[in-house]
């Protein structure tokens, strides 16, 4: 019943905002889901009209205030600094999370190391273990690979397992996902980390665990999903909370059943069982 | 008519000369004013402070240290010249793990108060927060804000752009590993390229010319992506098993893959020098009884070094200023190569990699532009040194 007054709400509010045109503007990670989702959006909805530009997290954040776009896709939380900005003009934000993207550290298959703690990892990609006889492995030289500074990926490692220290200057950044990928399989010491969608079985995931090795989890849409896994980060999507109406529709087909299937096709994770989703699209 | 015909003809070239000078001139202008910016920016990020504790002494500190600092390498004052204290850091984002919405206010303006109350509680503490949000009768210590210096930019031996509270701009690394993957590239490519171009030139039947050349300069057609991807995938594991190397992705794996780039220019330019040696020069020495093999050495290819050179030049130019390739296969570790089997990092590529999420304005994309400015200069020198080869040789 409910459902069907809210399809009803969501109807009308369609016609009335349909003659302008929705912007999205951010994260460049979030980028390919949004445009899938918005070109099946606008296969059954043919009247409405919608803009998705990428740039970069901030780059859509920053726009919010000045009226550039009307949701903003960021791969990380809004930042303190930006709260503040926003408080200062009187702007308040609704913040939706879309989707999640977990990350899997990855090594050699050959390389009999499994499971690795949150310290660890700190250490290797702070040089600070060098050989991985040190973590249970064979004696050899550890070769840490990682994401170029420009990467949202990067940013959030550092943030989530080097808990925003910096990454040792050694470090091989390569270019792309592919390259660390091709570059792990080939290198028998080798440790980088990449979007779960990317992980196939020329690489080999480790199990990680945040709590001291108390548990483990690997990585999988499951684990993340169940909240085992930890290095996981929300993919969001923020507006003017005073645009609510205008950009609902577009947010709850996102989160309706089918957009959450999308999601899981594209290689990210759904955010919510379908009971809580709907808790979600009324608030 | 026909003489207004050849006026305008005439405007037309020279309007085109012009223009192209003027629009190379204003990029050259771009470069340089968006890369001095570099001097101008401050060491800690724009708009923000570093908060002391009022009994802490401590008031200078190097971009090094403070990030020494923030990444709890420097866990003690006294190492940074100050009290036995151990450090604490804040950050402005960790700040809702330390304070409630309540205390923060909900608009977050009792943010500053909060943030300097625990200042003014913990002895060894450092705050990297906006200068807009301390009150102004706030009683801290700040850490004094400097511009950068070239010393810390052209000596630095870090490349951490993205570092807060201070990014670290060393582009030693960065022009160490250009110089160094661009000598050995040239160290490879010479030898097969000279001795190619004398094969095509003198060596080769008319058949055989006819099939290599169209081989080599289908070569200069593929896309630099393509041969980054060929060195990725067969040259960096080679090396590495080779050479039993832990990482194969190196300065050599770049430079072989430069020297293979860099092979059609400079075959090409020094093979059409030779051919063009006039016929009668060749007939005159070999009428005076000299060898096939001792007029190529004596005759052509004095006769040609001008031509030789431009093409060696060219080459180089191609191995300095190439992206895409080196980005793939070198590994692109911003560190001092003192080996050629380590991986290091170009400053094409850091340039490549960088720049589209460098904020425009920022600190970080005016090194970038000023990296730009320290390529240009190196490419500068070396067009330079050809003119004045080919001008003695003439």
């Amino acid at each position: 019943m409910n459902k069907a007054i809210f399809t009803i709400f969501f109807g009308v509010c369609c016609c009335c905002f349909s003659v302008q045109a929705q912007r999205i503007k951010g994260s460049d990670t979030v980028l390919p889901l949004t445009q899938e989702l918005s070109e099946r959006y606008l296969r059954e909805h043919p009247s409405s009209e919608i803009v998705v530009t990428g740039g970069g997290s901030g780059v859509g954040l920053a726009a919010l205030p000045e009226n550039t776009t009307d949701i903003a896709m960021a791969s990380r939380r809004i930042k303190f600094g930006e709260k503040m900005k926003f408080a200062q003009i009187g702007l308040t934000v609704s913040e939706v999370i879309v989707a999640y993207d977990a990350l899997a550290v990855v090594v050699n298959p050959t390389n009999p190391v499994d499971r690795l703690t949150r310290e660890q990892l700190e250490a290797i990609f702070r040089g600070k273990i060098t050989n991985w006889k040190e973590v249970g492995g064979d004696d050899r030289k550890i070769v840490v690979y990682s994401r170029e500074t420009s990467s949202g990926t990067y940013e959030f490692f550092k943030e989530s397992v080097l808990s925003n220290k910096n990454y040792m200057s050694s470090i091989l950044s390569m270019p792309a996902t592919g390259a660390i990928i091709q570059s792990v399989r080939q290198t028998k010491g080798a440790i980088g980390y990449i979007g779960l969608a990317y992980l196939n079985p020329y690489v080999k995931a480790l199990a990680i665990s945040y709590d001291g090795g108390n548990h483990y989890a690997l990585p999988s849409v499951e684990n993340a999903f169940d909240g085992s896994y930890p290095v996981v980060r929300p993919l969001y999507y923020y507006y003017d909370a005073k645009k609510e109406a205008q950009v609902a529709p577009f947010i709850s087909y996102i989160l309706s059943q089918e957009g959450q299937k999308l999601v899981r096709e594209e290689g990210f994770v759904p955010v919510k069982r379908d009971d809580e989703q709907e808790e979600r699209s009324k608030e | 008519m026909r003489k207004l015909f050849e006026k305008i003809v005439q405007w037309v070239l020279t309007g085109s000369g012009f223009v192209t000078s003027i629009v190379i001139l204003l990029i050259i202008g771009f470069l340089f004013t968006e890369g001095a910016g570099l001097f101008r920016g401050r060491v800690i990020e724009e708009g923000y402070v570093l908060a002391l504790n009022k009994e802490n002494p401590v008031s200078r500190l190097t971009a090094e240290q403070i990030k020494g600092v923030f990444d709890e390498d420097i866990a003690n004052w006294k190492e940074v010249g100050g009290p036995d204290l151990p450090i604490e850091t804040f950050r402005l984002e960790d700040v809702d793990r330390y304070f409630s919405e309540e205390e923060l206010g909900p608009q977050y303006e009792r943010a500053g108060e909060a943030i300097v109350g625990w200042v003014e509680e913990h002895s060894g503490a450092i705050a990297f927060v906006p200068r807009v949000m301390i009150p102004e009768e706030a009683d801290l210590h700040y850490i004094e804000d400097r511009t950068i210096s070239p010393a810390e930019v052209f000596a630095g031996a870090e490349w951490f752009p993205t570092a807060t509270p201070a990014p670290l701009f060393g582009m030693l690394p960065l022009l160490a590993g250009t110089l160094w993957v661009s000598l050995f590239a040239i160290l490879f490519a010479l030898p097969f390229g000279l001795s190619v171009a004398i094969y095509m030139s003198e060596v080769a039947s008319e058949r055989m010319r006819s099939i290599l050349k169209p081989v080599i300069e289908l070569l200069n057609g593929i896309p630099s992506v393509v041969y980054g991807f060929f060195g990725l995938i067969v040259i960096v594991p080679l090396l590495q098993q080779g050479f039993d190397l832990p990482v194969g992705e190196s300065g050599l794996a770049g430079s072989i893959v430069l020297a293979i780039m860099a092979l059609p220019t400079m075959i090409t330019v020094a093979e059409d020098a030779m051919r063009s040696c006039p016929r009668s020069l060749r007939e005159a020495s070999l009428a005076l009884g000299a060898t096939r093999w001792q007029t190529i050495y004596r005759v052509v290819i004095p006769a040609s070094m001008s031509g030789i050179t431009s093409g060696v030049v060219l080459g180089i130019g191609r191995a300095v200023g190439e992206t895409m390739a080196v980005l793939m296969v070198t590994g692109n570790a911003a560190v001092i190569p003192t080996s050629i089997l380590e991986p290091l990092r170009t400053i094409p590529a850091t340039i490549a990699a960088e720049l589209g999420e460098a904020p425009a304005g920022g600190s970080h994309y005016q090194a970038l532009f000023l990296l730009g400015v320290i390529l240009f200069f190196i490419t500068l020198v070396i067009n330079m040194s050809v003119e004045y080869i080919s001008s003695k040789n003439k």
